[in-house]
């Protein structure tokens, strides 16, 4: 699927310390049974933001958000588990274009960048800085640079540089997509094709 | 020349193209897809106006949503039922192999798929679900995948990936008594953590390992992404040939009666092959990581110190032998303390003498023959404990005929239980085997998340013995006591 580009994004942060936040928590399993991409926000983290009676559990950190937050910040291993897809549709759905965390899981990391939600990581310090700051000033503003690679604190200047893969970076910098690209190598699958079948 | 590792080899043999600074585009053998991850990857196609490139090589099952009992009827809960309509519709359209409910061949994706040597040694296998590293026991480069990827494979039958860095696992001397391969991957995890394996590929080797049956080192391969892992293979060997000889898809198969090609027998056997077995074979024999071969990280342990073992938090790291005690823990330990606190569990407490509500016998880790006679071994002659409800789901339509021919099926309903029909059941709950909240589950499955078998369910993931000895005691019970 095309996506939109991404060049720089600034945004107040939702900010979420916890640790190995599976993509169970993230758009539980029960939530998995529609066709289509769409509709999937509504349900990001649904056992964590409604109780057992559907009543709205006030201090979870989604119901007490702005609501225009583009960044979601969370602790490491960020979307360990299940490879469901959903989980990134959830969060790109929600609003979402980045989350910040210190480790991504692998499955995760891939599924984000193939839905233009970019996961960016950061060192441990970094994440504490972040954490900290938004503790003590009641949020944070954070801005991601794609074509530096680099992600800021505005208030205080500090930054960090972060990695991407250059082939993905020129994907989501120009709003390509990786069916695209292979598609267009048709002609070489084939080839490898015959190839592997006469080395029998 | 440069000592290779088998996922070395497997990886430069199916390299199309590389990318200068980016990902290489892999070919991929074998895809395997089912009713949750493939509707939005149909649709992406349709939408972009390409066909399927090569659709003898995706083979499609449905296991997630699927009730397991009256499979004869059509789906209850719509909202199960569509996307599995999706699926046949979707196959029939793409001339795409499909093992629907009551198909012989149905089952769990990742239980089917060697099942019919469909899955074979040193190919790219790949699949809409995380616990595609299964198929890792058989040599294969094997991992999961999203459904933006399913897209890309069904559309170009390649994906663009970048080489992952290697650890290797070795496990070396007997395993206890009592000790099955379940314990020995739950307490691997329990030391390298939910992320130990994160950006590295995983070959499990080792004489215990050597020794596992093949059932077994699926177990093992299972459960590499649950320590982070893409996947997780094990170097084929006599013990995988045997297995994979005369299955419905392996090289060279063929029954020959009255000159006519005919279905494997009644009695399940595999049918006898032809040169082209022996060919395979031949070139299946090379795979294996060379003297001298260079991993990014190794681990070693010993299997004389694995225990049965039981999760007691909410990862699959949160695990200790369950003639232990759960670890104590600091209040600084806010993730532990919430596992703890969801679990209903105390920092310190015996884990042994905990009441259990359910038990769950089945999975794509656990839902094999196999796996059953385990659990038959120790619930004959007993009775099922009154107040726990158990699940028993067989992996598939095969492992569920081979239950009822061993006999093992009377076995357990003269013990009181009650043997289902195949799915992924009360792994994760999207069917209506769940766990009501609060509940205590034993679970052969995979994970243990928080609301994973329904919301406010608590999961103890363990291996078929420790299961059967919760079943008919009720209460969490080290298995040897009952051998």
């Amino acid at each position: 699927m095309s996506y939109r580009k991404f060049t720089i994004e600034e945004s107040w942060a939702v900010t979420l310390p916890e640790e190995d936040l599976d993509t169970d928590q993230i758009i539980p399993a029960r939530f998995l049974k529609t066709t289509t991409r769409e509709g999937f926000g509504e349900n990001l983290f649904y056992d964590r933001r409604f109780d057992s009676r559907g009543e709205v559990i006030k201090e979870f950190v989604l119901n007490r958000a702005k609501g225009s937050e583009t960044i979601l910040v969370a602790g490491r291993n960020f979307g360990c588990g299940s490879s469901r897809e959903h989980a990134a549709w959830a969060l790109a759905d929600w609003g979402f274009r980045v989350v910040v965390s210190s480790f991504f899981a692998d499955i995760f990391r891939s599924n984000a960048l193939n839905n233009g939600l970019i996961p960016v990581q950061v060192s441990n310090g970094f994440l504490e800085k972040i954490f900290e700051y938004s503790n003590n000033n009641k949020g944070i503003i954070l801005k991601i640079n794609l074509m530096d690679k680099a992600i800021s604190i505005p208030a205080t200047g500090e930054s960090e540089n972060f990695e991407i893969n250059s082939y993905k970076q020129n994907c989501l910098i120009n709003g390509y997509d990786d069916i695209d690209y292979l598609a267009s190598n048709l002609k070489e699958i084939e080839e490898y094709e015959v190839f592997k079948l006469s080395s029998l | 020349m440069t000592p290779k590792t088998l996922f070395d080899k497997i990886w430069e043999s199916h390299i199309v193209k590389e990318i200068d600074g980016g990902p290489s585009i892999l070919y991929i053998d074998r895809h395997f897809i089912h009713e949750v991850t493939s509707p939005q990857a149909f649709g992406g196609l349709k939408r972009r106006g390409l066909k399927v490139f090569r659709p003898g090589k995706t083979f499609a099952t449905c296991d997630h949503n699927v009730p397991t009992i009256n499979q004869h009827e059509p789906i209850k809960d719509p909202l199960s039922a569509i996307p599995v309509e999706e699926l046949r519709k979707n196959t029939a359209e793409n001339g795409i192999r499909y093992f629907p409910l009551g198909d012989p061949s149905n089952g769990v994706v990742h239980i089917i798929g060697p099942e019919l040597g469909l899955t074979q040694c040193g190919m790219t296998v790949v699949c809409g679900d995380s616990h595609t590293s299964t198929h890792g026991a058989l040599g294969n480069i094997a991992f999961g995948i999203g459904t933006s990827e399913v897209e890309m494979v069904l559309a170009t039958q390649t994906l663009l990936q970048t080489k992952p860095k290697q650890m290797l696992i070795r496990v070396d001397g007997p395993i206890k008594k009592g000790v099955c391969a379940k314990d020995v991957i739950l307490y691997i995890i329990s030391k390298l953590g939910t992320s130990g394996g994160t950006g590295h590929f995983l070959e499990f080797a080792g004489t215990t390992i050597e020794q596992l049956s093949m059932e077994e080192r699926m177990t093992i391969c299972n459960m590499s992404i649950e320590m982070g892992a893409r996947g997780g293979l094990i170097a084929p060997d006599n013990t995988t040939f045997e297995y994979l000889k005369g299955r419905e898809y392996s090289p060279g198969r063929k029954n020959i009666k009255k000159g006519k090609i005919v279905e494997q027998s009644e009695k399940g056997e595999q049918g006898e092959v032809g040169d082209e077995w022996n060919k395979a074979v031949e070139s299946w024999c090379k795979l294996k990581s060379d003297p001298g071969c260079n991993y990014d990280s190794i681990h070693l342990f010993s299997a004389e110190e694995i225990e049965p073992m039981i999760t007691y938090g909410t990862n699959p790291s949160m695990a200790v032998p369950v003639n232990s005690s759960i670890p104590e823990a600091h209040p600084e330990e806010t993730g532990l303390y919430r596992a703890l606190d969801y679990m209903g569990f105390e920092p310190g407490e015996k884990i042994a003498g905990h009441k259990v509500d359910y038990v769950f016998l089945g999975s794509c880790t656990n839902g094999r023959v196999e796996d059953f006679r385990a659990f038959v071994s120790l619930v004959k002659g007993r009775q099922k404990a009154p107040e726990v409800t158990a699940w028993l789901v067989p992996g598939s339509k095969r492992v569920e005929k081979q239950i009822e021919e061993e006999g093992l099926g009377e076995i357990l309903r003269k013990a009181g239980f009650e043997v289902r029909q195949p799915g992924c059941s009360a792994c994760l709950g999207m069917n209506d085997d769940k766990v009501p909240a609060g509940k205590y589950a034993v679970s052969t499955s995979n994970r243990n998340f928080e609301g994973r078998q329904g919301p406010g369910a608590r999961t103890l993931l363990a291996g078929p013995l420790v299961a059967a000895a919760a079943a008919v005691t009720g209460v969490i019970t080290d298995p040897r006591e009952l051998i």
